[in-house]
């Protein structure tokens, strides 16, 4: 029983995810794999109207102008890299759905992971630090003191 | 004293960052043009579908082109402010018809105005796509020799008008002299 009510959210979750899916039956290819390459370029590329959508699942017009402008350059045999380029050169690198990896952009791919390393680091500094508290020298008068206190302790035990 | 100040320090640049952040406008896609020959067209025109426009018309001053369209909203909010630049500043406007039908934007230009010199028909937004073009209004400026300059998007505001356009173009009628 309980297995099944996980089981409507995990299905309700899956439909609504490919709800917004594009209906490839718009378009004609000569073969799977076409079909295939198509799929993974509507991928790469970003609807720049409703920008956290990629060509894949948006259904804004300018969407639609995209993934037909892609399909003609794909019957036209341009190659993946030609269609990217294609597009990049038109709309800048933020048409791409994922940032290129540029020395610009070096801080943004790596930089979670560098502050994840660090944080981690300066949490392990801190953990062994706790665990060993720093021992101190004691100081000349401090050690009377403590020589004095142990004699008067062995006094009291002797008697 | 100093090790407590680390942290503050790193806390204080990341809100730098945050600040800057939050500023930018994601729906601001700079156009990648600026400073290159502006791409190649030959359009049918609006007034007359068997005379096409060109690229090569826009050379030879320094000009606007505007994307519009009579479905566009916004169009509408700019339009005085190209009215006054076509009329007092003498500037001319190119018009790209983004989208549209012929009934619509005729009707549309004998309704609001025409400010501009010659209007291209874009039906299908393919001339749009090998400009960049993501919405409308766009307005690109371009200089003597063809160059894109700037590209304004969204609606022109008289802000964008004095502020932006109007210095711009003043520097490049100066430069070409």
């Amino acid at each position: 029983m309980k297995i099944r009510l996980l089981l409507l959210p995990l299905l309700g979750v899956l439909w609504a995810t490919s709800a917004g899916a594009v209906a490839l039956s718009d378009y004609e290819f000569k073969d799977a794999a076409q079909v295939e390459r198509f799929r993974i370029l509507l991928k790469e590329l970003r609807c720049l109207v409703c920008q956290n959508q990629t060509l894949a699942n948006s259904d804004a017009p300018l969407a639609k102008d995209f993934r037909k402008e892609v399909h003609v350059m794909m019957q036209q045999g341009r190659s993946d890299r030609e269609i990217i380029d294609f597009m990049v050169e038109r709309y800048g690198d933020f048409v791409l759905y994922r940032p290129p990896v540029r020395t610009s952009t070096y801080l943004l791919w790596f930089g979670p992971f560098a502050l994840l390393i660090f944080g981690g680091f300066v949490l392990l500094r801190t953990v062994r630090a706790r665990g060993k508290p720093a021992a101190r020298a004691l100081s000349a008068a401090d050690r009377e003191r403590v020589r004095t206190a142990l004699d008067d302790l062995g006094d009291g035990e002797s008697r | 004293m100093a090790r407590y100040l680390i942290p503050l320090g790193l806390f204080v640049v990341l809100v730098g960052f945050l600040g800057v952040g939050l500023k930018l406008d994601p729906r601001q896609v700079p156009s990648p043009f600026v400073g290159k020959p502006m791409p190649a067209f030959e359009m049918a025109r609006l007034d007359d579908l068997n005379v096409s426009l060109s690229h090569e018309d826009l050379k030879g001053e320094v000009a606007l082109l505007n994307v519009w369209a009579s479905w566009c909203a916004s169009c509408r909010v700019e339009h005085e402010f190209l009215m006054t630049l076509a009329n007092d500043e003498k500037v001319p406007i190119y018009g790209l018809n983004y989208k549209d039908t012929m009934e619509d934007a005729t009707r549309w230009l004998e309704q609001f105005g025409d400010p501009y010199k010659a209007i291209g028909f874009d039906e299908d937004g393919r001339v749009g796509i090998d400009w960049g073009v993501y919405g409308a209004p766009e307005t690109f400026v371009i200089d003597r020799d063809g160059i894109i300059r700037y590209k304004h998007i969204g609606p022109l505001s008289q802000d964008d008008v004095d502020k932006k356009l109007l210095p711009l173009l003043a520097l490049l009628k100066a430069n070409n002299a």
